[in-house]
């Protein structure tokens, strides 16, 4: 028996699986080419043809490319499209790869399939750790990982990460992988070396020769072609899509009305009815008795379900649904959590953080002796910061169109994650999950709220007790009471300084840890003494991760606090930070550059004053300075100047417009965002009392980019959002000697 | 039952004088890029043109649309699809994200500039703060409406790598 190499070692121990079981070949029944990134054994990639191909005239397909005759390159994309630009930007990089012909290439959603898990986002959910492991390991963690998210049904979308997990790992080797093999068949065909065949713009080109093809004539005999396993990707000199700001392909659709969203799915040959639904107004309740006397006559209402815990009305509009179920009387049960408003939510926190004390609760992160340091610092000060309930109001409210019939089940839904959600079905109505099928166009938004299913699964429980199609569209108030939350949290926190003002001791206490670990831990900052600590108290409501998760609270504590550190010290904010960045050259990189764009070490206009602060998140650093006047007594916002480094930036227009919009979201929840109890329930419905901030509100934003390169590059959609509230408190405190400790500021000011 | 002419065409729709605007042009008349967001008159996700003025579709009876015009998104582009000014600026300004109130920042634009070749800032704001953008594009939406105005210059495609 021979010795096996390490990989083979490992790669027996998980099964048949090697190098060549991710990137297989296989030929379509018209004769076209599969070959695909992520195909296992027992999960035959001529299975997903029929899914992905629109007719015979594709020639070459892999799980991720199609090439047409007319030479169109199709990108087939596994992550869904909510505003965030991935569709584009995997696109982007995969052509770029291939060689393709922008102009020539299109996008489309990868079908709701267990073949498009993107293993690669699973292993940074799953085990982040993982996705620097040694090369030899490769294999056995993209198969582990694959495997472990066809179980977990992890075609998800979220985290920042579709660009740095599969568009790095994945979309760039499908098309590098996709172009060594056409260059293989026409060397074949022209009986000349491939390394003399060159690629660009969807065009084969061997130049001694005179012969010349588009992809298309070739894409048949690749199939022929043995596979590089690890194609050769480009160095960044050689891109010539990426780093390029190419317009979104899915702009011209979002212009003129066409772009379709979950919302306005109309299956074909389905005459749908629509559903109008009421949640339980405290969460864990359900309908004890209903009156429906005054719905059952209104016009157009066909049916009124009592569906345990929540009620539906369906009828022949969704209006005159929502009309009846507005009239609907429903007795709710008693709930049994403790909390019946704000106060006894922030009373339960408390209750956790005393009894955590100085130094109990769970350790997030610790370094040198910090409750020695801060008994014995020449400064001390401490305080207690509160963050509120959010919700996410994506523009789109939650709706899912479903048809149960014949023992099939068909849901067109706006979701970040279509397998999970066509698993919260399956056990719902009692369906395979093989005779379930998730129909997923554009997100209206989602911002994190979408990677819950309960909604799918309501929809598909109506649509089987009616036996029709329907359309469950959830009004506005639905939306902002019944749903699921940014968690409220509290923080206390205590800082130890030395006789020149260094800071050199820190500790948190807190009672929200979710996601991403490391979010409550300054550790861009050279502090000796360090203790975060996690004192878990219950919450009222349901969680949902919401945009930047945990940075999103977060970032206010630490960088505010840090502030509080620098006020203490007598020191500026900026050069404060600076003066910790020690081993950071990065983080002060990005802080020496916001403070040149802003102007932050010139005196500020009259009226005016400027508040930073910087959150790494997501493997981005953004530095945000904000400018406020407060002349009239309240904080109006002037200027936001932002800076970030990705490591690489993909497309930096596209890039720039995810954090100009992270930080009005940032900002808006910072001046208005909040949700208030009143007997267990949310008292806030619609945009009227939870207000969104408006083009009369928001500052001018300008954001400049750093590519510091030879680092993982970062995420886009998430990280403008951490350091928005932040800066703006500090703006503030610089303004009016004001410091803000909790959320939202505007109520502040009145 | 209502009759009016829908982005130049007439047509009847046999529903309830009571329905709002928004859901008769989307469920009846087939045209769903009016967008439903809040149903109370405060994203302007639904914004239509009713006799050229805009109005909050969701929060209009369809019986106040008879015999008027009505123009939608759909309507908006010319009889060949060629795009207006604001929509050719909304393209070359990158502004959608998720794209959802879109249509209806695009109806809001459209008749501020018919009737304010010029707008000001305080203008823009004036005709645009009814219209609520959660992805956050504010910023490119300002900048299109003055592109589109000709105020400023549309941004160019960058060709080379930048950062």
């Amino acid at each position: 028996m021979n010795d096996m190499s390490p990989e083979e070692k490992k790669t027996s121990k998980l099964g048949k699986w090697s190098r060549r079981g991710f990137i297989g070949a296989g030929v379509l029944a018209g004769g076209g080419l599969l070959i695909g990134i992520g195909v296992r054994p027992g999960n035959p990639i001529g299975a997903l043809g029929p899914k992905v191909a629109a007719g015979a005239g594709e020639q070459l397909v892999n799980s991720w490319v199609k090439i047409d005759t007319d030479n169109i390159v199709t990108a087939i994309v596994p992550h869904c499209e909510m505003g965030q630009g991935a569709h584009s930007v995997l696109a982007q990089m995969l052509a770029d790869e291939l060689d393709a012909a922008w102009d020539n290439v299109r996008v489309m959603q990868a079908p709701a399939d267990g073949s498009y898990v993107v293993s690669d986002t699973a292993r940074m959910f799953a085990a982040p750790f993982t996705l620097n492991a040694a090369d030899w390991l490769e294999p056995t963690w993209d198969g582990l990982f694959t495997k472990l998210g066809q179980s977990m049904d992890l075609l998800i979308t979220g985290g920042s990460s579709s660009i740095r997990t599969t568009g790095q790992h994945q979309m760039r080797i499908a098309g590098a992988a996709a172009r060594q093999m056409l260059v293989g068949a026409a060397a074949d065909a022209w009986g000349v070396p491939a390394a003399e065949i060159a690629t660009r713009d969807s065009m084969l080109v061997h130049e001694a020769s005179g012969n010349s093809a588009p992809y298309s004539e070739f894409a048949s005999a690749a199939a022929e072609q043995s596979m590089d396993h690890t194609p050769t990707l480009k160095t960044r000199d050689q891109y010539r899509l990426m780093g390029r700001s190419k317009a979104r392909t899915d702009i011209p659709a979002k212009i003129n009305g066409t772009a379709e969203f979950g919302i306005d799915a109309v299956p074909d040959g389905l005459e749908l009815s629509y559903a109008a639904v009421v949640r339980p107004p405290v969460p864990g309740t359900s309908v004890i008795s209903m009156d429906a006397s005054r719905a059952e006559g209104m016009s157009g209402v066909l049916q009124i379900l009592n569906m345990g815990n929540f009620v539906a009305v369906v009828a022949d509009s969704y209006w005159q649904a929502q009309q009846a179920i507005n009239t609907v009387g429903i007795e709710w049960s008693q709930s049994e959590s403790p909390v019946k408003t704000m106060d006894d939510q922030f009373a339960v926190f408390s209750s956790a953080l005393d009894a955590a004390g100085d130094t109990g609760g769970d350790q997030a992160a610790a370094r040198g002796d910090a409750p020695g340091a801060l008994a014995n610092a020449a400064t001390s000060i401490d305080a207690e910061y509160r963050a509120p309930y959010l919700a996410h109001a994506p523009m789109e409210p939650l709706n899912c169109t479903a048809h149960v019939a014949d023992g099939k089940c068909d849901i067109w839904t706006s979701t970040q994650v279509p397998l999970m959600a066509r698993s919260e079905v399956a056990s719902t109505v009692g369906i395979g999950a093989d005779d379930i099928t998730i129909h997923h166009p554009y997100l209206g938004g989602a911002f994190g709220r979408r990677l819950g299913s309960e909604y799918v699964a309501m929809a598909a429980r109506v649509a089987q007790a009616t036996g029709y199609p329907i359309k469950m569209i959830w009004s506005r108030e639905e939306d902002t009471q019944k749903a699921l939350y940014r968690c409220a949290d509290m923080s206390r926190m205590r800082a130890g300084l030395d006789e020149s003002g260094a800071l050199i001791a820190y500790d948190s206490v807190f009672t929200q840890r979710h996601d991403p670990a490391e979010a409550c831990v300054p550790a861009m900052y050279d502090i000796a003494n360090t203790s975060v600590r996690v004192a878990e108290a219950e919450l009222h409501l349901p969680f949902q991760a919401w945009r930047s998760v945990d940075h999103s609270q977060q970032g206010f504590f630490i960088e505010s606090f840090i502030d509080e550190a620098a006020a203490a010290a007598g020191a500026d904010p900026l050069e404060y930070r600076l003066s910790m960045l020690t081993n950071a050259p990065r983080h002060t990189a990005v802080l020496e550059k916001v403070a040149e764009i802003s102007n932050w070490r010139e005196p500020s206009a009259e009226g005016t004053a400027k508040g930073v602060a910087i959150v790494e998140s997501f493997g981005t650093i953004v530095a945000e300075v904000i400018e406020v006047d407060m002349t009239s007594g309240k904080p109006k916002m002037t200027n936001c100047w932002a800076v970030c480094d990705a490591g690489y930036v993909m497309n930096p227009d596209g890039f720039r417009n995810q954090i100009e919009g992270g930080i009005v979201f940032g900002l808006t929840a910072a001046m208005y965002g909040e949700l208030e109890l009143e007997d267990g329930a949310i008292v806030q419905s619609n945009f009227h009392d939870y207000r969104m901030l408006r083009m009369n509100e928001v500052p001018n934003i300008e954001v400049a980019l750093i590519n510091s390169g030879d680092v993982p590059v970062g995420g886009a959609g998430e990280p403008g959002l951490p350091p928005a509230a932040p800066a703006l408190a500090n703006a503030i405190f610089a303004a009016s000697g004001t410091r803000l400790r909790e959320l939202p500021i505007a109520k502040q000011f009145v | 039952m209502a009759s009016f002419i829908l982005n130049g065409e007439p047509i009847t729709i046999d529903v309830d004088p009571a329905m709002p605007l928004l859901w008769a042009v989307r469920e009846k008349a087939g045209l769903p890029g009016t967008k439903f967001g809040c149903g109370i008159a405060q994203c302007g996700a639904c914004t239509v043109h009713l006799d050229g003025q805009p109005v909050r579709s969701c929060s209009t009876a369809i019986a106040q649309a008879e015999g008027r015009e009505v123009t939608t998104i759909e309507g908006v582009a010319g009889p060949d699809g060629e795009l207006s000014k604001i929509q050719q600026a909304w393209v070359s300004e990158q502004v959608p994200q998720c794209g959802y109130c879109q249509s209806g920042q695009i109806m809001s634009a459209t008749a501020l500039l018919r009737d304010n070749p010029a707008p000001t800032d305080a203008d823009i704001d004036a005709a645009m703060s009814g219209n609520i953008c959660r992805c956050g594009t504010y910023t490119r939406i300002r900048r299109a409406i003055k592109v589109a105005a000709g105020i400023e210059q549309p941004r160019a495609e960058q060709a080379g790598e930048e950062a």
